[in-house]
């Protein structure tokens, strides 16, 4: 799965070996502060698609629909379905490969630990990070079964997180394979040219700027 | 809604004051009392005195050069984005109140008392670093564009906004002052299975992003000026993450953790946002690099032509991956190009000025720029990204744009096919 990571870190390495080469005994300034692991503990609250960094805790579907009805449905629905302009969490299955892909968490999102990050990290918005552990986990858990990926007696945890199959966890497509579409030795036409200059749409008719 | 917004406009239009021509004319209008032989009105009295206005600001008769945004796009003003005005810009430099801004959660107001950085995780020893240490560290300054990589997604299946601010304002270039994150960590140390740094906002929305190591000891600073003074709040102060020629999500602002691991941390911002999706329903992550790009930023919709005869056309130019070598401008819509004048400095990763002087008769122009950096990469038509990328993409369109001048001198953003 991380065979990429190697080769981008080939390639970009090759060029920065003269300037990397920090050693523990290295601390030429004695500037800044040892932290505490309190201190750490505090401000280190990413998780990541293996668990690691999951808060020990776990809530259930049953309990995250009561959660997510009074934390979130303002804005999202009370089945993840959106209201006004914020965003959908559930459906979206099918529509990626469509002219209107709808990205939701269940059809978008590869790793279950990326929504509980973000929902504790960034949810409710305006009110961020004043969710507790078991409530972030009851959400996760709800939103998941809502689209299809537990069931509605699964009970989700530090220790089952990183272990959640996403639907479309292998839909992305590593390293970056730019450039990809341009002429890259350097010598574009200049004269008499072989291109489209019929004008086929105008901003204009589109009548969608803001007027001051 | 939309029928209701056509509608209010077309009775706008009816009476004659539409978007930017309103503009244009208001200052077109010349008071002849103020014209010679006449003695002109602010001439006689005394102005303001120097206490008047201790932190300056522009010229009245400028209050129009403002950030915008197209209220439309999203749900709150607090998690949106507005738009830096390049076509009234001049030179390389964005004032600071003028750099777009995109924010998650609203600015962080910090106290920089309060301002700490934390620097855990794989690294010899876990470090807390106030303001006041970061700038004991030795300094750099350096010049560098940040462009968002949604910059003209809302082109991405059509001309769609009508205006150069509004298709490429995503995009600022400032001289940041901070400390190199290679003289930093050598304060930590590093373990040797760090490969990844996950970089983290304090704002409301604890922004978070996955950087490879080498480019966070490449050229990655953690900033506390731009162009002189201390960050803009909404630009991070006290303190942000400089991530040279990579797209703007990754400037961390407000910066308070930097957490080193051995695997990317897949957050929300890139994983479900800045990914590309292709048409085969699969997506492209991690697409850091902001490729060479270029922009025709008078005559745009927002500079019409008023006079024929001798025409400056302006424009700027920037490449994520280095220098940029040449830009090129048709005035044919791509058939015939003719190589602009480049204006010194030509920095890595920084915008970069052009210019070409032409004479206009008063006859239709399809106008472009096309950029081509150091490393021989030329701009691309988007009709070559769609082929690659189809039209469900957000981010990444560096496409070649055409204005459309007519033969009353108004632009227009037009696509050609």
């Amino acid at each position: 799965m991380y065979v990429w990571v190697k080769i981008v870190s080939v390639l970009l390495l090759t060029s920065l070996m003269g300037t990397w080469s920090l050693q523990a005994s290295d601390r030429a300034f004695n500037l800044g502060n040892i932290a505490t692991s309190q201190q750490v503990k505090g401000w280190d609250i990413d998780v990541r698609p293996d668990g690691v960094g999951a808060p020990i805790g776990s809530g259930s579907v049953f309990d995250g629909e009561e959660v997510f009805a009074e934390q979130c449905a303002s804005c999202h629905g009370d089945f993840g379905e959106g209201v006004d302009r914020w965003p959908e969490l559930v459906g979206g299955e099918g529509t990626l490969n469509t002219h209107d892909p709808l990205k939701t968490t269940g059809s978008y999102w590869p790793y279950a630990s990326t929504m509980f990050d973000y929902i504790y990290r960034a949810m409710p918005f305006g009110v961020s990070q004043s969710l507790s552990y078991d409530e972030t986990y009851q959400i996760v858990a709800y939103l998941l079964y809502m689209n299809d990926i537990i069931d509605d007696d699964f009970v989700l945890s530090d220790q089952n997180i990183g272990l959640i199959k996403m639907p479309n966890q292998d839909g992305f497509l590593l390293p970056d394979p730019r450039p990809d579409a341009s002429t890259i030795d350097g010598n574009p036409c200049m004269k008499n040219c072989d291109v489209p200059v019929k004008i086929i749409g105008k901003a204009r008719d589109i009548d969608v700027t803001p007027e001051d | 809604m939309k029928f209701n917004r056509r509608n209010l406009i077309k009775s706008f239009a009816a009476l004659g004051s539409v978007g930017f021509s309103t503009r244009v004319l208001a200052q077109d209008k010349p008071n002849p009392n103020n014209l010679p032989p006449n003695l002109p009105e602010w001439t006689p009295d005394l102005g303001a005195g120097v206490d008047e206005n201790p932190y300056g600001s522009p010229s009245q008769f400028e209050r129009e050069v403002i950030r915008r945004n197209v209220p439309w796009l999203t749900a709150s003003s607090q998690s949106s984005v507005n738009f830096t005005p390049l076509q009234d810009l001049e030179g390389i430099i964005t004032p600071n109140g003028l750099c777009f801004e995109r924010h998650h959660g609203g600015v962080a107001e910090i106290n920089p008392t309060d301002y700490r950085l934390m620097i855990n995780g794989l690294v010899d020893r876990e470090m807390i670093f106030s303001l006041e240490d970061l700038k004991r560290f030795p300094q750099v300054n350096k010049f560098y564009f940040l462009e968002c990589a949604a910059n003209g997604g809302m082109e991405w299946k059509g001309a769609q906004l009508n205006g150069c601010q509004y298709t490429f304002g995503m995009v600022h270039n400032v001289q940041y002052t901070g400390v190199k994150l290679s003289d930093l960590l050598r304060e930590t140390g590093l373990k040797p299975k760090a490969k990844w740094v996950l970089a983290e906002g304090s704002d409301t929305s604890g922004m978070t992003r996955s950087i490879p190591i080498e480019k966070i000891l490449g050229d990655c600073l953690i900033a506390w000026a731009m162009n002189g003074e201390a960050l803009r709040p909404e630009q991070g102060y006290p303190a942000r993450l400089v991530v040279p020629g990579w797209e703007g999500n990754m400037w961390v602002k407000w910066i308070r953790r930097l957490e080193f691991g051995d695997k990317p941390y897949m957050t929300r911002e890139e994983t479900s946002k800045y990914t590309d999706l292709l048409t085969d329903g699969k997506a492209r992550m991690f697409t850091w690099v902001m490729e060479a790009k270029s922009v025709i930023t008078s005559p745009s919709p927002e500079k019409p032509i008023h006079h024929k005869g001798i025409q400056q056309l302006r424009g700027l130019a920037w490449s994520g991956n280095g220098k940029i070598k040449r830009v090129d401008v048709s005035l044919d819509g791509g058939k015939n190009w003719t190589t602009a004048q480049l204006h010194a400095p030509i920095m890595a990763k920084s915008l970069v000025r052009f210019t070409l002087p032409f004479e206009w008769r008063g006859e239709e122009l399809l106008i472009q720029s096309r950029a081509m950096d150091e490393t021989g990469y030329v701009q691309p038509y988007i009709q070559d990204l769609q082929k690659i990328r189809g039209k469900n993409s957000i981010y990444h369109n560096n496409s070649i744009a055409t204005w459309l001048v007519s033969k009353s001198g108004k632009v227009d953003n037009v696509r050609l096919g």
